[in-house]
């Protein structure tokens, strides 16, 4: 059976990709830790298939204003990643770097675009590291194209790509643990595999679809 | 005015009187009014794409495609009392989230295209097009007026 459809993954897939978000999670940890230069840890993330208004809430409700950092994917599979990052994450970001929390996150300055998008790029880089290393497939990655926006506007670009695959979206929620262990941010990904793609995928890692 | 009726994504829904309509948060979508100020009926739908060809089963939720999306509102405004000689339009949404060129990036304005020739082939006036552009917008419809109204997260708030 080909499965065309992420509406159609079991629970054993899902567990294949947590597995693969976890690797790409750690990487992304440790990547982090020396960019902030504090001991950066993260916690098994959360893998799961879900309705849009339920991603949607997940990140704060529609209107809730969020960064969104798009990647697209493109090689021996291809599709797109979204990053949703809150304001209170970029904040713990920026104020670890520069001192500084985010005051207005419709009018970042350069240092902080920058900053912000270089997280973008070590999250997304680390994930797919990780997918690539396991499947040895050749995957390549765009740079993080950034948007501060309300999150059900952000979210529907991957629900509209989505749309013509499937009803739900493959939603990975990760939680950082940033210097203290009492100090949590969580930073959620929208993965987006193109028809196909998760095919490519799991007959290179030997799983039966 | 009682509680909003809200209509999510690639849904659609119909008010009258002092109802008013919203749909939160459209990006690429287009949420598209439909009005019949004489019996003061209302419709709001919001749609993902331009077209049901792209449907992938016969199965598929036709609300999500602006064609079968739009036909089925003026619809189930029939079916309510409003007639589609009468109906009037406003529009919304259709923005380019993301700066990227590349072709599933303009289906917000290929939405929006859609979506007028359809209200073309239907004789419905387009009154009000707060379309395209970068940002995410919510829109409430007043079915007491016909009035548009649109948030956005960094602009004013516009009565259309």
């Amino acid at each position: 059976m080909g499965i065309k459809n992420v509406d159609q993954l079991q629970d054993m897939h899902l567990d294949v990709l947590k597995e693969i978000g976890n690797i790409g999670s750690g990487n992304a940890a440790s990547a982090l830790a020396g960019l902030l230069n504090c001991e950066t840890d993260i916690t098994v993330p959360v893998v799961k298939l879900l309705d849009f208004d339920d991603a949607v809430s997940f990140v704060g409700g529609p209107e809730n204003i969020v960064i969104g950092m798009l990647v697209d994917i493109h090689g021996e599979i291809s599709g797109m990643m979204l990053y949703i990052l809150q304001h209170s994450f970029a904040s713990r970001m920026t104020s670890s770097i520069f001192g500084t929390e985010i005051e207005d996150i419709f009018n970042m300055n350069e240092m902080e675009t920058s900053f912000i998008s270089e997280v973008g790029n070590i999250l997304s880089a680390s994930y797919i590291n990780a997918l690539s290393s396991l499947t040895g497939l050749a995957i390549d990655i765009s740079v993080p194209n950034m948007t501060v926006d309300m999150a059900g506007a952000i979210l529907s670009v991957p629900a509209i790509h989505f749309a013509r695959i499937g009803n739900k979206v493959l939603f990975i929620d990760d939680c950082f643990l940033l210097g203290d262990k009492n100090n949590k941010i969580k930073s959620n990904m929208i993965l987006v595999p193109e028809m196909g793609a998760l095919e490519t995928l799991f007959s290179k890692l030997g799983v039966e679809l | 005015m009682g509680k909003p009726i809200t209509i999510g994504i690639a849904d659609l829904n119909v008010g009258r009187d002092n109802d008013t309509l919203v749909t939160y948060a459209l990006g690429s979508c287009v949420g598209i009014c439909l009005y019949d100020a004489e019996k003061k009926i209302g419709g709001l739908a919001h749609i993902m794409l331009p077209s049901s060809k792209e449907a992938s089963s016969p199965t598929d939720n036709l609300r999500r495609y602006a064609d079968t999306g739009i036909t089925e509102l003026i619809k189930v405004m029939n079916l309510k009392g409003a007639s589609v000689s009468k109906m009037t339009a406003k529009i919304a949404g259709g923005a380019q989230m993301f700066s990227v060129s590349s072709s599933i990036f303009n289906i917000g304005e290929r939405n929006v295209n859609s979506v007028k020739q359809i209200l073309n082939n239907f004789k419905i006036r387009i009154l009000a097009d707060e379309t395209g552009s970068n940002f995410g917008r919510t829109v409430f419809f007043h079915t007491e007026n016909g009035i548009m109204e649109i948030r956005a997260a960094t602009k004013p708030t516009l009565m259309r």
